[in-house]
């Protein structure tokens, strides 16, 4: 019994982590490139998912189908903003002011997302959301799958992309040295700008599973992810985004884990998890020792 | 301002233009500003403006609080209302098992600000140890780790949460004693956030914010420093958070720790501008009147917290570095090009020059 239950919890707890992982990695990149935390990436999630929401509900288009709208969307949405609101930051406040840019930025989607949709709970359906697949004594639904499926898809893409492409070492050079990217001829801003919308495109994909597997999100959803996003960027090393995949599946596992014994608590493994961590080793399990601090 | 390690320059930078006329038209306006800050209540005793009155002043002192800590030492802490929602918490659990009635629940408002602090100890000690970013999301974690316990613990009355004692005034004694209440905290929260400016811990938290490193270098030590701040402006913090609970009446985990109230605080002492005296003073008295007055008015919840937001990036934008610091500035080259300007003709008129000084000096002298 306890053993299926662990199982279960695990299984849960690496598919989700799949999907957090994808959320993550997209924060931690615009970390690494732009020095800056992306205080609102959770409230793009739950704006991923509304619109995943609204083309499913008016358009009926397919979850996975509207991806292919939402991402270029969200993609735009992205660029947008750190066109507008993040490039303009200078000087030596630059960190606090682009959290303050970005948590703005977040409160001003919650409120539209508010005005829009309303207060009440609403959660995207399709036919695999509903039925589930029997594996090992318990029962998991399609979408669980699928979404792990599409995350690591998209996340080997990125890997592929950082990796293999031109583009890809222009961002690595970026995120090692601003002022050598700079010198040697890349072009920084524009590096920033394509990232900032890259690691918000890639979140409005995880925000449609998420919006499918979370019981329900409405525009408040946001704080909570976002909360959850930052201690897995953080556990991980910021910037690091193998770290960011490892804590994710770590977090996700030990917090299903203890919902088992302690559902009402499961919550504050995370943050729990997080404190311990950095009570011991400040730069998290991944990261570079302040490599670029100043 | 580059390096404030060098006392004479934060002067110039941050209180300009120190010229002889210039102490006593301050010493005028802060005794007019006191008066009519007095007689407000007795002005209006409109019920919605008196409780835009009360607000504004419990804001004022929690921004005053948070740039004590954040604008001092350039920690930028976004879990501030863990203060505040444990100020809120401890105050109401203590009056409810006490059964602690009336007005007797003003003096609770000492124990609120303890256990603020206590629990500031911890968490400075666990936050403390990073910088930047990483502290700033670990403030968050731990705020939401405070929300969550609120919600789930059993004492603290899950989503109900807690009622504050009943107080039997009539509606008008009820806003102008809380008021009154509110604005003797808020003076002396801004008379302390003066005097650390001023102090060798004032001069030791900028030495951090400027280039924590070096400071250290020169013997600051610079976690007692940083740790001390964080509980003095947690303790005001959590006091100011129990008065507000007696004020609303109600506390709600999510009311009472809100992450709205971390951003509000923090957009207050950016828009006066961070690290100053008078930045969260005159952010906080434009900002929280304004968004009282769009949630009373639009009965729209939503508009406000747009606007606020649009606020927020518009300040952001503009005046990055607050309305007191760029105003700061404006007089002081306004003043060097009426100077510049006054130079020639002086140069024409040597007799009336030492009569103008004079006259001048007069005024600046008599104030001590």
């Amino acid at each position: 019994m306890v053993t299926t239950k662990l199982l279960h919890a695990v299984v849960n707890g690496v598919l989700g982590g799949g999907v957090y992982a994808l959320m993550a990695v997209g924060l931690t990149l615009i970390f690494g490139v732009l020095d800056i935390i992306n205080i609102a990436q959770g409230v793009m999630v739950v704006l991923g998912a509304y619109l995943s929401y609204a083309l499913s509900v008016h358009l009926h288009l397919d979850l996975f189908l509207g991806l292919l709208v939402t991402v270029p969307a969200m993609f735009v949405v992205g660029v947008v903003i750190q066109w507008a609101f993040i490039r303009p930051l200078r000087g030596r406040e630059r960190t606090s002011m682009s959290l303050l840019a970005c948590y703005a930025v977040a409160i001003i989607i919650e409120g539209i997302l508010y005005r829009v949709f309303g207060p009440n709970y609403v959660t995207l359906n399709a036919s695999y959301v509903t039925s589930s697949v029997h594996v090992l004594g318990f029962y998991l639904p399609y979408i669980y799958l699928y979404g792990f499926a599409m995350a690591v898809a998209l996340v080997i893409g990125l890997y592929a992309l950082l990796y293999r492409t031109k583009f890809g070492r222009s961002v690595r050079a970026t995120m090692q040295d601003q002022t050598a990217a700079r010198l040697i001829g890349i072009n920084v801003n524009r590096v920033a700008a394509l990232t900032f919308g890259i690691g918000v495109a890639v979140t409005a994909a995880g925000g449609m599973v998420f919006g499918a597997t979370s019981g329900g999100i409405n525009p408040n959803s946001g704080y909570d992810l976002i909360s959850r996003l930052l201690a897995v960027i953080i556990l991980g090393g910021l910037g690091s985004i193998g770290g960011a995949l490892v804590a994710a599946v770590f977090m996700l596992t030990a917090e299903a884990i203890v919902d088992i014994w302690y559902p009402t608590w499961s919550v504050a493994v995370f943050y729990a998890a997080l404190v311990v961590v950095l009570t011991f080793r400040p730069r998290g399990l991944f990261g570079r020792q302040e490599a670029r601090a100043q | 301002m580059r390096t404030v390690v060098a006392r004479g320059a934060t002067r110039a930078s941050g209180q300009p233009a120190s010229r002889p006329g210039v102490p006593a038209l301050r010493y005028a306006g802060l005794v007019v500003v006191l008066l009519a800050a007095c007689g407000f209540p007795l002005v209006f005793t409109n019920q919605q403006v008196a409780s835009i009155g009360v607000d504004t002043l419990i804001f004022v002192t929690a921004a005053v609080a948070w740039n004590i800590f954040s604008g001092y030492s350039g920690y930028i802490s976004l879990g501030h209302a863990v203060f505040f929602g444990s100020g809120a918490y401890a105050a109401g659990v203590a009056a409810r098992d006490w059964q602690i009635t009336g007005a007797a629940e003003f003096a609770l408002l000492p124990l609120a600000a303890v256990v603020a602090a206590v629990i500031a100890v911890p968490f400075g000690l666990i936050a403390l140890r990073v910088r930047r970013h990483t502290f700033v999301v670990i403030t968050i974690a731990i705020f939401f780790i405070f929300q969550l316990m609120a919600f789930n613990l059993s004492f603290t009355g899950g989503t109900t949460g807690l009622n504050a004692p009943f107080l039997l005034w009539g509606p008008v004694a009820f806003d102008q004693r809380f008021y009154y209440i509110a604005l003797v905290i808020a003076v002396a929260t801004i008379a302390l956030s003066w005097l650390i400016r001023r102090s060798r811990f004032g001069l030791q938290l900028r030495a951090i914010r400027d280039d924590e490193d070096r400071a250290s270098g020169l013997g600051v030590r610079a976690m007692p420093v940083k740790l001390t701040a964080f509980v003095i402006s947690a303790l005001i913090t959590g006091l100011i958070g129990a008065l507000w609970f007696f004020f609303i009446g109600q506390v709600l985990p999510d009311s009472g720790f809100d992450p709205i109230f971390d951003l509000t605080v923090a957009l207050m002492a950016f828009l006066g501008g961070l690290g100053t005296v008078a930045g969260p003073v005159l952010g906080a008295l434009i900002l929280e009147p304004a968004q009282q007055y769009l949630t009373q008015q639009v009965n729209n919840s939503y508009l406000s917290q747009i606007l606020l937001g649009a606020v927020f990036l518009v300040v952001i934008l503009l005046l990055p570095r607050g309305l007191i610091p760029t105003a700061g500035e404006k007089i002081t080259s306004w003043q060097a090009r009426r100077r510049q300007a006054a130079a020639p003709a002086a140069d024409g008129a040597v007799l009336a020059a030492p009569g103008r000084l004079g006259a001048d000096q007069r005024p600046g002298g008599g104030v001590p």
